[in-house]
């Protein structure tokens, strides 16, 4: 008896791969990236708000028109960054900048940590463009803060550390002292 | 004799690549399976701003999405900027019912973990945005992510 003939399935493997690429291509593997910040618990009215030192806050006004304002100066957002580091860090004590508040952390042994909070507040109808830039700028210049202190004690970047601990210890050392002020509505909302 | 010669005449025998797909069909849906697709049709148009400082989002199963922006159709949803949650609009007042769902929809366990990530058009006026966060602040949905692309050192501020 005669055999049916063979169908050829050399090129299934082609058609295959085919799809394979396909499927690898158009899909992507979106991976989310932002700026993190968590929100302040929900505010207790019943509770003051603590005094701050004026020394002790560095304002960051933004208007309607995304102009900022930091230290009651106008400002151009790219000095922003070199304004907040020299406040945190207050390399020679100025008088005018935050106080420090030695303080015992592991692994650092003690350290000065500053008492400085920087203090965001827009108008409702500042462009989010603008304040994702102010934020920014803001975060790089902690980062860099950090960045140096880790590159100092443990000769590495801050993001190149692995160990939990060291990096809890360079958090608690350069905290991320962002506080935000409810929005004011001067310049109406559009 | 010679006509009982065997007619095969030496060679190295063919591999058989029968099952040659089937290893790829297996490699096909491997990939289909891990890629997600993503979860919601957008109603607003979103363009993220850019940023240098960014931090990936560790685990995307507890991230609950909002997004802000203009409306895609505007005959339907009007000009105004619009806020987006699962596949509806939404106004201010529904955060919270969001919110509640979404921890809902997750382990006890992971709940304190739970993150906003907020993508929010680069147009839109900080009201609406300091709106949504006080709207989280009182749910106590304190973990947000502004959602940002990744912006080159040298262009950040070429825009302005």
């Amino acid at each position: 008896m005669r055999k049916p003939p063979e169908i050829n399935t050399g090129s299934m493997a082609d058609i295959s791969f085919l799809l394979l690429t396909f499927f690898l291509l158009t899909s992507s593997i979106n991976t989310d990236k932002g700026i993190f910040r968590k929100l302040p618990p929900p505010a207790d009215p019943t509770v003051k708000p603590a005094d701050i030192k004026d020394r002790n806050i560095f304002t960051v006004l933004i208007n309607k028109n995304d102009r900022l304002l930091v230290e009651g100066k106008p400002t151009d957002i790219t000095m922003l960054r070199q304004q907040a580091k020299e406040f945190l860090s207050n390399p020679a004590d100025n008088p005018e900048l935050p106080e420090k508040k030695l303080e015992a952390i592991a692994m650092l042994g003690e350290y000065l940590v500053s008492k400085g909070v920087i203090s965001i507040q827009n108008d409702r109808g500042t462009s989010y463009n603008m304040y994702i830039k102010v934020q920014n700028e803001l975060t790089a210049a902690i980062n860099e803060l950090r960045d140096e202190l880790a590159m100092n004690k443990f000769n590495r970047k801050f993001d190149e550390l692995t160990d939990p601990d060291l990096i809890n210890a360079v958090q608690k050392a350069i905290p991320i002292s962002i506080s935000e002020a409810e929005p004011v509505d001067i310049g109406g909302q559009q | 004799m010679a006509r009982f010669k065997s007619k095969k005449s030496g060679g190295v025998p063919a591999i058989n690549t029968g099952s040659m797909s089937d290893i790829i069909f297996m490699f096909l849906f491997f990939f289909m399976v891990i890629t997600t697709i993503r979860e919601n049709t957008l109603i607003v148009r979103v363009k993220v701003p850019t940023a240098t400082e960014l931090q990936k989002l560790e685990k995307k199963s507890l991230v609950s999405y909002i997004y802000v922006g203009l409306p895609t159709k505007k005959e339907l949803a009007g000009s105004g900027t619009r806020i987006q949650l699962n596949d509806q609009y939404a106004s201010v007042n529904n955060i919270g019912d969001f919110i509640a769902l979404e921890r809902q929809s997750r382990d006890e366990a992971d709940r304190r973990k739970l993150t906003t990530s907020l993508k929010v058009d680069l147009d839109t006026k900080m009201g609406i945005v300091a709106d949504i966060k006080q709207e989280l602040r009182k749910y106590n949905a304190l973990l947000i992510s502004y959602s940002t692309r990744k912006a080159n050192e040298g262009k950040l501020f070429s825009g302005q």
